[in-house]
């Protein structure tokens, strides 16, 4: 283990914090990443569609497999595209 | 218990345990085999063990001396460092458990008035230096402060798990400029800290935006991650100093929209006692020195101040120079005083000065052979600075080449005389800086028209000698728009050490 002297004035929690929430999705695109679980395309296809509803861009994304994690080019593109990404985790 | 609390006890016990280890009456050396005198002493230590009792401390070679049976590993050099052991062999005298006696190396008379024994070591020359101590090499002195938690450091640590990348963890918490960083391990900032003798807990400014404290301490840590050696530290906390003058106006400096960032300059022997360049591509990648330094100054004001571009830092576009811009001035062979000595210090007195500068505009100027002709250059190129159409403009930083300052030094023209010259050159008639004059909308009031405006207000220019031996190639750092009283000033700061 390596220990390090914090160079900061401190004032901020050693361990990262998770980005915060947006308040409002109004006129944030919404990506929705199907990592290849069984049946997750169906609920997601559904939630991408109630989301669309209420006018919020959405964006659809697929995972080759879900053992393995997404390609680097689907993680880059994800990021250029989207504010804020849904993904389904089991089956 | 929390990890850092079972670290401590654990510490703790083992300074308990060593203080329990060494005898209460009596001798004790410390010794090491990679030391001649060592060896040249072992009979004298045997004869000792055997006669009188003598407890013997070894520092590398758990089977040294062989003269003595029962001598005791200090490979791990906890005694040692406990008896703050500089040299081997050192030879001490215990009553009561306490010290009341001490020598070191080789010297017949000592080891008998120590010992209260009058004949032995007649072998022996009458005396011999001892060698340096393993406990006191440098990387070494370090862990055993730690192991100790003898370190004095006061910041947080941050535990980087054993699978972790350092350099992603410090991306991870925004540490970084874009570069990667040496970690700020305990045994690096130690040994940054011994290139001041000033108090880690000093504190020498607080920092804006934050308006958090910069100490000593933080500084070396910033000044580990930049890459600085330790005898760039005086150097750093000089810049830091400066920068946190009011008069700098850092807080402005690094919130402006504008392009730029502090520039430091450093004039004096620390220069060359520090290996700064002051000659070819001073202001390009340079070397450590010029990097490093300048980089610690940035970290210090994004970490510790916690200014960082898209947050307080609003620049448009910033300037390469916000990574590092520090550079030294070429004294030698110069015929015009250094740049510091000009704003109060003396010659000879190291001292960094800061200008909220920003970029290079070269002033190519391979025909002039009189100083009239290449003063004019400058002033042309100088009063394109910001935009043709301000006046009074930005402040500038001139740096003048060794081949632009033969020119001038031929001709017997002093510093004092070409900023009087490029005053002149650089006054404008106002006409010219109207808002919609030459077809430019950009532009001052109408009231200029009929006016003489000087480009710079006065004391906005400043005048060093730097550069490669070759080329006729001069160069302006311009200021900041807001540069002089109502904005930033330059500030001029002594290295201490």
């Amino acid at each position: 283990m390596t220990v390090l002297l914090d160079p900061t004035s401190e004032r901020s929690p050693t361990i990262r914090p998770r980005l915060p929430r947006p308040e409002r999705l109004d006129g944030l695109t919404i990506g929705i990443l199907d990592i290849a679980k069984s049946r997750g395309d169906v609920f997601l296809h559904r939630l991408g569609e109630r989301i669309a509803e209420r006018g919020i861009a959405v964006k659809h994304y697929a995972k080759p497999t879900n053992t393995r994690v997404a390609p680097l080019p689907l993680r880059q593109q994800i990021a250029a595209e989207v504010n804020l990404v849904i993904e389904g985790l089991s089956d | 218990m929390a990890a850092g609390q079972f670290i401590l006890a654990q510490r703790l016990t083992w300074r308990m345990a060593v203080a329990d280890d060494l005898p209460q009456n009596g001798l004790v050396a410390v010794v090491k085999r990679d030391c001649p005198t060592c060896v040249l002493a072992a009979p004298v230590l045997g004869d000792l063990a055997r006669n009188v009792g003598l407890t013997v401390y070894t520092q590398d070679d758990p089977s040294f001396p062989e003269t003595v049976p029962g001598r005791i590993d200090d490979t791990g050099l906890d005694v040692s460092h406990r008896l703050k052991i500089e040299i081997v062999p050192t030879l001490i005298r215990f009553a009561a458990g306490r010290e009341v006696a001490r020598t070191y190396g080789w010297d017949r008379g000592e080891w008998q008035r120590l010992t209260g024994i009058a004949e032995f070591g007649r072998d022996l020359p009458d005396a011999r230096p001892g060698c340096g101590a393993r406990n006191v090499e440098p990387g070494v002195i370090e862990r055993l402060k730690i192991r100790f938690n003898e370190t004095g450091l006061s910041s947080r640590r941050i535990e980087i798990g054993e699978d972790e990348d350092e350099q992603e963890a410090m991306f991870a918490r925004g540490w970084s400029d874009g570069l990667p960083l040496v970690p700020p391990t305990e045994e690096r900032v130690l040994r940054m800290l011994d290139g001041t003798a000033r108090d880690p807990q000093e504190v020498v400014g607080q920092v804006p935006p934050a308006l958090a404290a910069a100490t000593v301490e933080k500084i070396a840590i910033n000044a580990v991650m930049a890459g600085c050696k330790p005898e760039y530290l005086p150097v750093v906390l000089a810049a830091v100093e400066a920068v946190l003058e009011e008069s700098f106006a850092m807080h402005g400096v690094l919130a402006t929209t504008m392009f730029v960032g502090p520039v430091v300059i450093v004039n004096g022997p620390v220069r060359r006692g520090i290996g700064m360049n002051a000659k070819g591509n001073a202001l390009g990648q340079s070397n450590r020195a010029n990097a490093a330094i300048g980089r610690a100054l940035q970290l210090v004001i994004r970490n510790i101040g916690e200014g960082r571009p898209q947050e307080v830092d609003r620049a448009t576009l910033g300037n390469p120079g916000k990574l590092t811009y520090c550079f030294a001035e070429d004294e030698e062979g110069s015929s015009w005083e250094p740049l510091s000595v000009e704003r109060g210090l003396k010659p000879g007195q190291s001292a960094v000065t800061v200008f909220a500068g920003y970029g290079l505009q070269g002033i190519v100027d391979q025909k002039s052979r009189d100083p009239e002709s290449l003063a004019k250059s400058f002033a042309g190129s100088l009063k394109a600075l910001s935009n043709v159409k301000h006046a009074p403009s930005c402040d500038a930083l001139l740096v003048v080449c060794p081949e632009h300052h033969r020119t001038f030094k031929n001709a017997g023209w002093s510093k004092a005389r070409l900023y009087e010259e490029l005053y002149r050159l650089c006054e404008i008639p106002g006409g010219e800086l109207v808002a919609g004059a030459r077809g430019i909308a950009e532009g001052g009031p109408q009231s200029l028209d009929g006016k003489i405006v000087n480009k710079f207000r006065p004391g906005g220019l400043m005048i060093v000698r730097a550069g490669g031996d070759a080329g006729m190639f001069s160069g302006i750092i311009a200021g900041w728009s807001a540069g002089g009283p109502r904005g930033s000033l330059p500030v001029t700061k002594e290295v201490r050490n």
